[in-house]
């Protein structure tokens, strides 16, 4: 047990320092990499709502914008307070420090929101439910608009860059984990439950409720954080990087992907990621076949790519195993 | 000792009283019966004792509890399981996942030690596959724990899902029409089944079923419900012969016409 944590510690520090060797690269890769990571953290998040929970959220951009703009407020201004603060640490260290807290903090305050929003809204079904955290995403940019101390409609500039590769690794990681480990548990299972039939799930004594709102806080709380590193890697905020698009998109990821497939969100993350960039020597012709390209994959695979399983190492072992025991009943 | 007992219980839709001043109750380890004619408002009274209705007025007490405000989630937890008319299983899923679900309630770690995959929780999934092996193994489904719930033949399914309600370690077992759909030999097979459940793990079961057959075998009394009133009461003999029966089932001969 004690081994397993340990390996699992050093090989996220291994990943973050693979993120600081990244910096090598040519900083446009480099730039595709950290958008990637951030879109896998929001698609994962997401699809825990949407796709296991059976919640169909819309508003994740709004998440992502209230925890963005909240750890961006806090490092402008406050910021160089809490880093001389810690004046006993080295400064690179300190602000390592702050920056996490701050992340911490932003993600922790769209949870809250999460919550908020989550319990009367959470009682709506399908499309209505859909309406009502659209209508979410849409309060949270407006709001933003009219809040001068963020600037409003100019934007907001001069966060620091803090966010760098191995930052967008980490958060990655734990997100992952946080995702996988509650799936793959009995708390995942009543979850999943309530997807596939609310009112079973109940009769099952799962407090339903209780786990609707579970899946939701703690996929604004990724989104939070995701927005965080977005923000402290452009080094600039604007409300129209949030509108109802961006959550289209984040929920075009997980369809693409597989909805209730963690790595199908990775996947469909990297795809839209990807496929914008790739397709730049189209020209004008490069929306058009990016619609193309993404019509084409939902024709051929209507349930996502990953379509509700997942790809891990351990799935070669389950079928070697499955080969084996096969071969031994036959030679009974 | 009386397990449940309910009193006085209404529920209305709109100015349609479903069920009407309904008064029974069900002694330990009984298995009884709910009868009526299609509409007469049995599923509403599995609906309203499970807490998916709340009832306008009256009582329903279980081992000495009021449970007519608490969530459905609640009183499962208490101890009464349910099935429905039309199996609801988790479609998607495998029948293993399946009855693990319903152990939700008897195996819970917290979220923080499922996070860090403590060795409690390590402790606890092996103990839940376990139990969920035995209760597969009992209702025979043990071979087909990998199978998507929704590709199971309609008997297995129908067997599955009193497998998961098992699985909620209940004391009170609702069964809404479990031979609906089913051939004479699988309804004789279910037969057996809910009299050797009923033995085997001491349980109480409450038992919706228009498969006369099956009712009249197993249940020790039956409760007869026309238009959400009881209109008789009784041991299936005296149930058969009651005239009240059956005019709900056939109608009355309308003899002042025809004189």
């Amino acid at each position: 047990m004690k081994r397993n944590y340990l390996l699992l510690i050093l090989i996220i520090i291994f990943l973050v320092y693979l993120g600081r060797l990244a910096r090598g690269l040519n900083p446009y890769f480099y730039q595709i990499l950290v958008f990637w990571g951030i879109n896998s953290i929001l698609a994962m998040s997401l699809n825990l709502i949407n796709g296991f929970a059976g919640q169909f959220s819309i508003g994740h951009a709004g998440f992502m914008a209230v925890g963005g703009y909240f750890s961006s407020a806090l490092s402008v201004y406050h910021g160089e307070r809490f880093i001389s603060l810690l004046n006993f640490l080295p400064l690179n260290i300190a602000q390592i420090v702050v920056f996490f807290v701050f992340l911490l903090l932003g993600g922790l305050f769209s949870a809250i929101l999460g919550l908020i929003v989550g319990i009367p809204t959470l009682r709506l079904k399908g499309d209505y439910l859909a309406i009502a955290t659209l209508g979410f995403g849409e309060i949270v940019r407006v709001t933003i608009l009219n809040l001068d101390i963020v600037g409003g409609p100019r934007g907001f500039p001069g966060i620091p860059q803090r966010t760098d590769l191995s930052w967008v690794i980490f958060w990655f990681i734990i997100c992952l984990l946080v995702i996988r480990n509650i799936i793959f548990s009995s708390h995942g299972r009543a979850i999943i439950s309530i997807r596939e039939d609310e009112i079973a799930s109940e009769t099952m004594g799962i407090n339903t409720t209780f786990y609707k709102v579970l899946a939701f806080i703690i996929g604004a709380f990724f989104a939070g954080i995701a927005g965080g590193l977005f923000a402290h890697y452009l080094m600039m905020l604007h409300p129209s990087s949030f509108t109802f698009f961006r959550s289209v998109e984040i929920l075009l990821m997980i369809v693409l992907g597989g909805m209730g497939s963690i790595t199908g969100s990775i996947l469909g993350a990297f795809i839209l990621t990807v496929l914008p960039e790739a397709l730049r020597g189209f020209t004008y012709l490069r929306l058009v076949i990016y619609s193309i390209i993404l019509i084409g994959i939902m024709l051929l695979r209507p349930q996502g790519i990953m379509g509700g399983k997942e790809f891990s190492p351990l799935i070669i072992k389950k079928i070697y195993a499955r080969v084996k025991e096969n071969e031994n009943t036959r030679s009974k | 000792m009386r397990i449940l007992e309910v009193s006085n219980l209404s529920c209305a839709f709109g100015g349609l009283m479903a069920v009407a001043n309904l008064d029974f109750y069900v002694e330990e380890k009984e298995i009884l019966g709910i009868i009526g004619p299609n509409g007469a408002g049995k599923t509403t009274v599995f609906n309203l004792i499970t807490g998916f209705y709340p009832p306008l007025r009256g009582e329903i007490i279980f081992k000495g509890k009021n449970i007519e405000r608490l969530k459905p989630y609640e009183i499962t937890r208490l101890g009464i399981a349910r099935t429905f008319q039309n199996p609801r299983l988790f479609k998607q899923l495998t029948v293993m996942d399946n009855v693990r679900i319903a152990m939700h309630k008897v195996h819970n770690v917290h979220i923080l030690d499922t996070l860090l995959r403590g060795s409690k929780f390590l402790e606890e999934e092996k103990i839940q596959e376990e139990k969920a092996r035995e209760i597969l193994e009992f209702f025979h489904l043990y071979e087909r724990r990998d199978e998507i719930a929704q590709n199971l033949p309609y008997g297995e399914q129908r067997r599955l899902e009193i497998a998961r309600a098992m699985a909620t370690n209940p004391i009170l077992l609702l069964l809404d029409e479990p031979a609906a759909g089913m051939n004479p030999y699988e309804a004789k097979e279910l037969i057996n089944l809910i009299s050797y459940i009923r033995d085997k793990f001491n349980i109480t079961i409450i038992l919706i079923e228009h498969h006369m057959e099956v009712v009249m075998e197993i249940c020790e009394r039956i409760i007869v419900l026309d238009y959400g009133m009881k209109i008789a009461e009784g041991k299936p003999e005296e149930i058969r012969n009651n005239p009240k029966v059956i005019e709900a089932y056939l109608g009355r001969e309308e003899e002042s016409v025809i004189s």
